[in-house]
């Protein structure tokens, strides 16, 4: 019962959070612009004067850089956060990595290894 | 599902369904609105596979390090990330009731919404002019397909952003006007997120070999 009440309770604040406050504030919005620009250019920067002689190695670093980034866009602009709608938007959120890590590795995975084991034998050819 | 719920629980009322439904009308708009979202996301996810699977099919045609101008990609995705915080300036105006304040960042952000548009299709038609048409290659093929549903999408974003402007100077701050704002901050941020993943996955990394 106790339970209940206290959910009701913090129902209540979501919703209200999600009309007044929810919105960010001016430092927020400046963090996470400031964020993003620094985010943003040490990735081209490491693309475009070749900073990192290994390719791979460079590769790696900027998608985790866009890692980064995705987060702070997704903290500081579209102000997610475990309490926002009771919690409901970021288990949408969660279901949605989810089906796009299995639909993006999945698809890799699958043509990369069709890919392999199809090719014809050039010297039989 | 409310009456469900009080019958099939032993005794205790169920407050939680009735209570989010009365307290507050129209406020699941923003739920929803996430969850179209989300499914746009996996639009761009598929998307995202395709060129993955085929980005570098090139049919002995040009790839990426020889198409890819990074300095016009680099002035692009500054132009998103400015009006990412023009939106988000529009709404601290919003927030505050200054109505004259907000219709004055709307429109710097769809200036640089149409700057990106701009520098967009100013790319598209260079490739196409040197033959770097979708139909190519595969490799082509998914990035037009990748990149202009992007684009497609900021393009319906700038028609939704003009219809709301004339909204505002209409009827002004009311409450259905500062809930369709706030669904077009979400669909204008997201596009911004979305484009992450394109300048790092298709632009840097399709230079990078």
């Amino acid at each position: 019962m106790s339970q209940n009440h206290a959910e009701v309770h913090d129902n209540h604040q979501g919703g209200h959070d999600s009309h007044g406050a929810a919105h960010g504030s001016l430092r927020g919005y400046v963090t996470g612009f400031l964020l993003s620009v620094v985010l943003t250019a040490i990735p081209f920067w490491l693309v475009m004067n070749d900073v990192l002689a290994n390719s791979t190695l460079t590769a790696i670093v900027i998608m985790l850089f866009a890692a980064v980034q995705i987060v702070v866009h997704m903290v500081y602009f579209l102000h997610m956060s475990g309490r926002s709608e009771g919690g409901w938007t970021m288990m949408a959120l969660i279901f949605t990595i989810i089906i796009v890590a299995i639909a993006l590795t999945g698809s890799l995975w699958v043509m990369f290894h069709l890919n392999a084991n199809m090719m014809p034998d050039l010297h039989k050819m | 599902m409310a009456k469900a719920t009080a019958q099939t629980a032993d005794g205790v009322p169920a407050f939680y369904v009735t209570e989010e439904e009365h307290a507050h009308p129209g406020g699941s708009t923003m739920l929803g609105f996430w969850l179209y979202l989300m499914s746009d996301c996996l639009v761009f996810a598929v998307l995202f596979a395709t060129y993955g699977v085929l980005g570098r099919n090139y049919a002995a045609g040009p790839s990426g390090a020889d198409l890819f101008d990074l300095k016009l990609v680099a002035v692009n995705t500054a132009m998103l990330l400015f009006s990412s915080i023009t939106y988000g300036f529009a709404m601290l105006a919003m927030d505050k009731g200054r109505q004259a304040a907000v219709q004055g960042w709307l429109a710097v952000t769809a200036l640089f919404g149409l700057a990106f548009l701009g520098i967009e299709l100013y790319e598209f038609a260079h490739l196409i002019h040197e033959g770097a048409t979708p139909m190519r290659s595969a490799f082509l093929s998914s990035f037009f397909t990748l990149v202009g549903t992007h684009g497609l999408h900021v393009t319906f974003g700038l028609i939704w952003l003009a219809v709301l402007m004339t909204q505002v100077s209409k009827h002004g701050l009311i409450a259905a006007n500062r809930r369709r704002l706030m669904c077009l901050s979400m669909f204008w941020h997201f596009l911004d997120v979305v484009w992450i993943g394109v300048f790092t996955f298709v632009y840097l990394m399709g230079v990078l070999k």
